[in-house]
């Protein structure tokens, strides 16, 4: 049933993404990838993987933006690599605009997903995304989005520490965090608050569940960064690099 | 948006066919087309016609066709669904009502109400297909009130001049069909040019700044996209028409579906005979070309949020 849950689920399972530790290696995407090959909705096929024009369905996309700070100096700013993924709204529009009742949010937590015994594969659901996260399967013909690997989370075959989505196990700088969010208490609840963590474009008012932490300012107001600048190395305090310094100015 | 020709036949065939069949019932009612069953017979079947190969053709960009069925049972929050339910419904009611013209001749009294139902239904499931479009808030160009009214407008538009390409055929209803698109096409043609000067001017409320939450700390730049081959996504949404070719297609759309069928309209109006069925023709060929260049523009014009991510500036 595309019609959203009467109530909104009290359990909001999503991530957090630290945009501030994130280091752009792509291995999120890649652990993703690996993992839902034989998940939920495997295969991600690929078409032409070794070819010229290779094409897929990925469930995490990560892109590099440049912050530039141009009233601060030619090279004020930082760069933000941001890993993206579907955010399961909480007003999710890819659901209720679905003719066939394939797409749902599930009440108990929150996840959105796909029935593919059920898609048409109309793609209307990846128009109604403003975020780019659905991505059709050419080869099955239906709809294909991010589980929230949901086939790992609930999985008592697995270790419990491994009972997180692919992407976070995966993660070598920490930079993602899973949890409930429907939770003010949770871990994830609080690294929010704590670090005023945000939407993804907010005000096309799906809600996502997903969180983004923003970068810290790498110049300008409020940045720690300190970086040693040439000049400073010249000075020091040393008696025998000075002698050795006045030995070889003469 | 990527114009998918099956969606734009859809759009175009079956808008056309409603436009065909609300005017062919609501002139009949009001007593200003005779009950024969000749053109009965002739109108019934090029709107139906003309509505089931749209909706076929719609099916065509389906992953899986043999579930459209499915389409059906999510009305209470799809667009699409409820479009579907309703072209459903619209053949009965049309159905009967032509059965009614066609072996009895009588369309008064309660056929009449029947006529009614089977006419808000036809128009009922353009103005669904066109808030299929105007819902999104993704697409800026489309989601206002004047993308389901130029649906509704352009269907009737298409219709009349199939109208009186028909009616010319049989000689009935004097100079009314031509009269109707006479009154239509200007009207069709003011309400394109309002859509077209919004999307020109609509307001870009996301920006690559409020897309990725970074706004604040900078000016924001797309520095290395996430991949090398375009995936679904851009494929899909990042088709964009150059600015200067679409100037060009609208040019051509409005004079192929609006300003050439209108005189030849007028003309149809002042000849008589061979000259004058000629010309009824050449009208509706040429507003066919037209809806269907304005329907590809449609898409082509509308641009998707989530290119954002992609390097767009803003989403407009």
């Amino acid at each position: 049933m595309t019609m959203l849950p009467a109530q909104p689920s009290k359990k909001k399972l999503g991530l957090v993404i630290d945009l501030d530790t994130c280091v752009g290696c792509h291995a999120c995407a890649v652990s993703c990838k690996e993992w839902n090959s034989g998940g939920h909705a495997a295969p991600l096929t690929d078409t032409n993987p070794y070819g010229k024009e290779p094409d897929g369905v990925w469930f995490n996309r990560i892109p590099t933006f440049e912050v530039s700070q141009p009233e601060l100096g030619p090279t004020a700013g930082q760069t933000v690599h941001m890993p993206r993924s579907c955010l399961h709204c909480e007003s999710p529009e890819c659901v209720t605009v679905c003719p066939t009742g394939a797409s749902y949010k599930r009440a108990e937590d929150g996840i959105v997903l796909v029935d593919e015994e059920k898609c048409i594969g109309c793609k209307l659901c990846s128009w109604a995304c403003p975020y780019g996260a659905r991505e059709y399967d050419t080869d099955a013909g239906v709809m294909k989005k991010c589980t929230l690997c949901v086939d790992r989370i609930y999985n008592e075959n697995l270790d419990e520490s491994e009972r997180q989505p692919s992407c976070v196990t995966t993660c070598p700088a920490g930079a993602r965090h899973f949890g409930d969010l429907g939770d003010a208490d949770s871990a994830v609840s609080k690294l929010v608050d704590e670090r005023d963590g945000f939407n993804l474009m907010d005000a096309i008012g799906y809600q996502p569940t997903n969180k983004y932490l923003p970068p810290r300012p790498k110049s300008g107001p409020g940045s720690s960064y300190r970086p040693l600048k040439i000049d400073q190395q010249e000075t020091t305090d040393s008696r025998f690099l000075k002698w050795i310094d006045r030995l070889f100015s003469r | 948006m990527h114009p998918a020709l099956s969606v734009i036949i859809f759009t175009t065939a079956s808008g056309t066919g409603y436009g065909l069949l609300v005017l062919l019932i609501l002139l009949n009612i009001n007593g200003l087309l005779p009950t024969s069953s000749g053109l009965g017979l002739a109108g019934f079947g090029v709107g139906l016609t003309l509505v089931t190969a749209g909706l076929l053709a719609s099916t065509f960009h389906l992953g899986h066709p043999e579930r459209a069925w499915r389409a059906l049972s999510q009305w209470r929050s799809s667009w699409l669904s409820r479009e579907g339910v309703v072209a459903i419904a619209t053949y009965p009611a049309v159905g009967l009502f032509a059965i009614a013209w066609v072996f009895t001749g009588n369309t008064s009294g309660s056929w009449s109400l029947v006529g009614i139902v089977a006419a808000l239904l036809a128009g009922a499931t353009v103005a669904c297909t066109g808030m299929i479009y105007a819902s999104l808030k993704t697409i800026p160009q489309w989601h206002n009130f004047l993308t389901p009214t130029n649906y509704l407008l352009l269907a009737l538009t298409g219709g009349a001049v199939w109208l009186m390409v028909i009616a010319n055929f049989f000689s009935v209803g004097g100079n009314l069909p031509a009269l109707l698109s006479l009154i239509l096409l200007p009207l069709a043609w003011a309400l394109k040019q309002a859509y077209w000067a919004y999307i020109d001017k609509v307001p870009s409320q996301h920006t690559i700044g409020s897309a990725t939450g970074l706004g604040a700390l900078g000016d924001v730049n797309l520095l290395e996209p996430p991949h090398t081959e375009p995936n679904f996504v851009q494929k899909e949404m990042g088709f964009k028409i150059a600015r200067r070719h679409a100037k060009k297609l609208r040019k051509t759309a409005l004079f192929l579906a609006f300003i050439l069928p209108l005189a030849l309209t007028a003309g149809v109006l002042v000849t008589s005979g061979t000259l004058n069925t000629l010309l009824a023709l050449l009208a509706l060929l040429s507003v066919s070309a037209g809806l269907l260049t304005e329907r590809w523009l449609f898409f082509a014009e509308a641009t998707h949020v989530s290119m954002l991510y992609y390097g767009g500036a803003k989403a407009q």
